[in-house]
């Protein structure tokens, strides 16, 4: 065994990057050979775009210890930055590939902005107020962009913000051969769908290794101090506003290239598809999975997203066996007996979760 | 013989076993009833190598009644256009109105073997959808409803069977120039909605042209269209005699309600998203008398009466525009299959790439008028206007 295996946590991490590329392997050749239904091979982009959803928030809620309900405010501004991005550099970079990369980053960046900006102000504030600010942000976001229409020609991108409602994609006075890309209410459509299930797996990877790192590194220790004790961690002189705004921005941009990647996979996007209840769907994800624990969250996304497509055949019922699968789900892993069952079969386990909270 | 020995027939015990055996079967029908209304979720009955014809709407939530209406226009059209040659089956699923589950539900009737898809309902969903349907492996599509030009532009195998916005609009431009050339017009919209936004905008480009006096423009959201008080003041104080109002009922109902109260006596013309304002709840639907509305169907017409008859025996409700479309859609389907010469079990990327040529060539005589196709996939269809009266929608 190499050295730096040797340590617990650096053992689980790189179990948990493998479990990643297994499951990538395993799907891929599926996919080769047709064996998977063409429902699932359909969601894989969103899945993974679920996926770095899920790590990115559980960074803010699980490790940081913060509430954010407008998680998904800061993937609406990374996907239409994103769409915007990969539209507009259609010509100038020909390579659907680099285009990709170049959206996501684009999407990381303005979605860290974003995040940045909102966390000067709301990181002051803890518990319900933190709670109540984001979910504003969230809802602001969806506004802003249903005011937003975007077009590109050859001189550039054209920007109208639309206040009074009256102003249409011809008042941006597109050149012979531009093309809208966002148009206020109707949103990004007609965009060219260029995310591939190789890329969101990568995005995947890089989202872990950057957040199990940064939790594990020295401003990792840092957030987790904030966290569990406030003003311990203050009287010992670190930066609460700091550490938090750390973990925020970092979880914004996380979220911003989820929300390219999740853009670019569709030719249509209105803004109400980040709403609150997207919000609270991927706080379901990280808190199924288990607060702090990003392999759990990997799992919670990936089933919950296929979920309600594999319960069709319910047609009418599937919201409320899905709901009700929820419930269970909630349930049984916080049950005393279950637990109590699962300690006696994997003993090893149990003393492993009790040493680390924040967990690979 | 034993029915003879006394105790089996104690009425004690038959009456409570005839109670529990009426009330199981009450259940039973209850359950019944549930499974029915729900069959526009589930499939329907499918013959062994019949053909497989998929829909896709909101069929849950707040635009539930659109997709059910969709639904069920494609299920009764599957029944009634199916021969022995061409046995149809159907089968719809539902998509909230959402593109990402719009998507699924296109690849979930891929997985079912769907060979011609009817739908999605929504824009946003069809614009997401037909971007999948049309990348390989293609699969066509024909959306009754959806009516952004986004949705067939720069795709082979996408149509539609209603208008886009933009056609609409100038046509609601050239009829009311020939109708009401003198009123003073109004232009009242929903900005956040891209329907009513594009049909308000491509009116008013053609008024222009056709030198209509469009006098005001008032606009509402979606969260701010329980009143309209507002507007109507400014729309009056600006001296507008008419309504042009491309919105959906609901709205539509308010404002009318709402220039009642304001003793504003204004005529009103809607589009096709009017149809359906005389079953809104609780609106009386005299203020709806002498409203104008552009709508390509009407289940008061003579020649509708047959499809009226059947949709409501089988739904127990009055067709709207949008299960009038899709029966329509089913139809052109089924003939451009026949000019096609494509058998019941052609292979859905042969049917895609061959039914397209077979769509421009049809003339299909439906319920929305003579319908044919241009080939980038736009239907072309007289406009018709109609007046409400006495609850009844008649030719204008």
């Amino acid at each position: 065994m190499p050295n730096f295996l040797k340590n617990k946590k650096t053992r689980r991490d790189f179990v948990t990057y493998g479990l990643v590329v297994l499951a990538f392997v395993a799907v891929s050749l599926m996919q080769a050979n047709h064996m998977i239904p063409r429902m699932i091979v359909g969601q894989l982009v969103p899945i993974c775009a679920y996926i770095v959803m899920a790590i990115s928030l559980n960074l803010v809620v699980g490790v940081a210890g913060d509430l954010s309900l407008g998680h998904a405010g800061f993937m609406s501004v990374g996907a239409y930055t994103g769409i915007v991005a990969a539209t507009s550099l259609a010509e100038a970079v020909p390579n659907d590939a680099v285009r990709l990369v170049i959206a996501l980053l684009a999407g990381a960046a303005s979605a860290a902005l974003a995040g940045f900006l909102v966390g000067i102000p709301v990181l002051r504030l803890s518990g319900d107020y933190l709670a109540i600010v984001t979910l504003a942000f969230g809802e602001i976001i969806k506004e802003i962009v249903t005011c937003l229409i975007v077009g590109v020609d050859e001189r550039g991108l054209h920007v109208l913000f639309n206040l009074t409602g009256k102003l249409t994609v011809d008042d941006l006075g597109l050149a012979e051969g531009g093309a809208a890309i966002i148009k206020g209410a109707q949103g990004a459509s007609g965009t060219e769908t260029i995310s591939t299930f190789f890329a969101g797996f990568l995005l995947v990877m890089v989202a872990l290794v950057i957040v199990l790192n940064l939790v594990r590194s020295r401003a990792g220790r840092a957030i987790l101090a904030v966290r569990d004790n406030r003003i311990a961690a203050e009287s010992v002189g670190i930066s609460t506003t700091k550490y938090r705004m750390i973990a925020f921005v970092v979880s914004a941009a996380l979220a911003g290239a989820a929300g390219a990647l999740f853009g670019n996979g569709f030719s249509q996007l209105s803004a109400t598809k980040f709403d609150f209840n997207t919000s609270i769907l991927i706080l379901v994800f990280v808190v199924l999975g288990g607060l702090g624990n990003m392999r759990g969250s990997i799992v919670a996304a990936t089933v919950l997203t296929i979920l309600p497509e594999a319960l069709r055949q319910f047609s009418d019922y599937r919201m409320l066996v899905y709901a009700i699968v929820l419930i269970l789900v909630m349930i049984c892993s916080n049950n005393p007996t279950i637990k109590g069952f699962v300690a006696r079969v994997l003993p090893r386990r149990r003393s492993n979760e009790e040493e680390v909270s924040a967990d690979a | 013989m034993s029915c003879l020995t006394g105790k089996s027939f104690n009425p004690v015990v038959n009456r409570r076993s005839v109670i529990a055996g009426v009330a199981g079967l009450g259940a039973a029908s209850i359950l019944a009833g549930c499974s029915d209304g729900g069959s526009g979720g589930g499939s329907s009955a499918s013959s062994a190598g019949a053909f497989k014809v998929g829909t896709i709407g909101p069929l849950t939530g707040p635009a539930a009644s659109y997709g059910n209406s969709v639904a069920h226009g494609v299920e009764l059209a599957c029944k009634d256009f199916a021969t022995d040659a061409l046995p149809l089956a159907s089968k719809a699923e539902d998509d909230v109105a959402d593109g990402e589950k719009s998507v699924n539900a296109f690849n979930s009737l891929a997985d079912w073997g769907m060979q011609v898809l009817v739908g999605p309902t929504t824009t946003g969903a069809s614009i997401a959808v037909a971007e999948v349907a049309n990348s390989d492996p293609k699969v066509f599509m024909i959306t009754p409803s959806a009516s952004s030009p986004d949705v067939t532009a720069d795709k082979t195998c996408v149509f539609q069977a209603c208008f886009n916005d933009p056609n609409q609009g100038a046509n609601a431009a050239v009829k009311l120039a020939e109708m009401f050339p003198n009123e003073k017009y109004v232009v009242f919209y929903n900005s956040g909605d891209p329907y009513s936004a594009g049909i308000r905008d491509a009116f008013v480009a053609k008024a222009a042209e056709l030198k209509l006096e469009v006098v005001d423009e008032e606009s509402f959201k979606d969260d701010s269209q329980t009143s309209f008080t507002n507007q109507l003041t400014k729309a009056k104080d600006a001296g507008a005699t008419m309504i042009f109002a491309p919105i959906y009922y609901t709205p539509a109902s308010v404002l009318l309600t709402n220039a009642k109260e304001m003793g504003y006596d204004v005529k009103m013309m809607g589009c096709d998203g009017m149809d359906g304002i005389l079953g809104v709840e609780g609106f009386d639907t005299s203020l709806a008398e002498g409203l104008y509305l552009m709508t390509p169907f009407s289940a008061d017409e003579d020649k509708n009466a047959d499809f009226v008859g059947a949709y409501k025996d089988a739904y127990g409700e009055t067709p709207d525009q949008f299960a009038a479309d899709a029966y329509d859609a089913v139809h052109a389907v089924v003939m451009a299959m026949e000019e096609a010469g494509l058998a019941a079990d052609a292979d859905p990327a042969d049917i895609a790439d061959q039914l397209p040529a077979a769509m421009t060539a049809i003339t299909v005589e439906g319920l929305t008028g003579t319908l044919t196709w241009n080939d980038k996939g736009e239907v072309e269809k007289d406009p018709m206007v109609y007046v409400i009266q006495g609850g009844k929608y008649v030719a204008a």
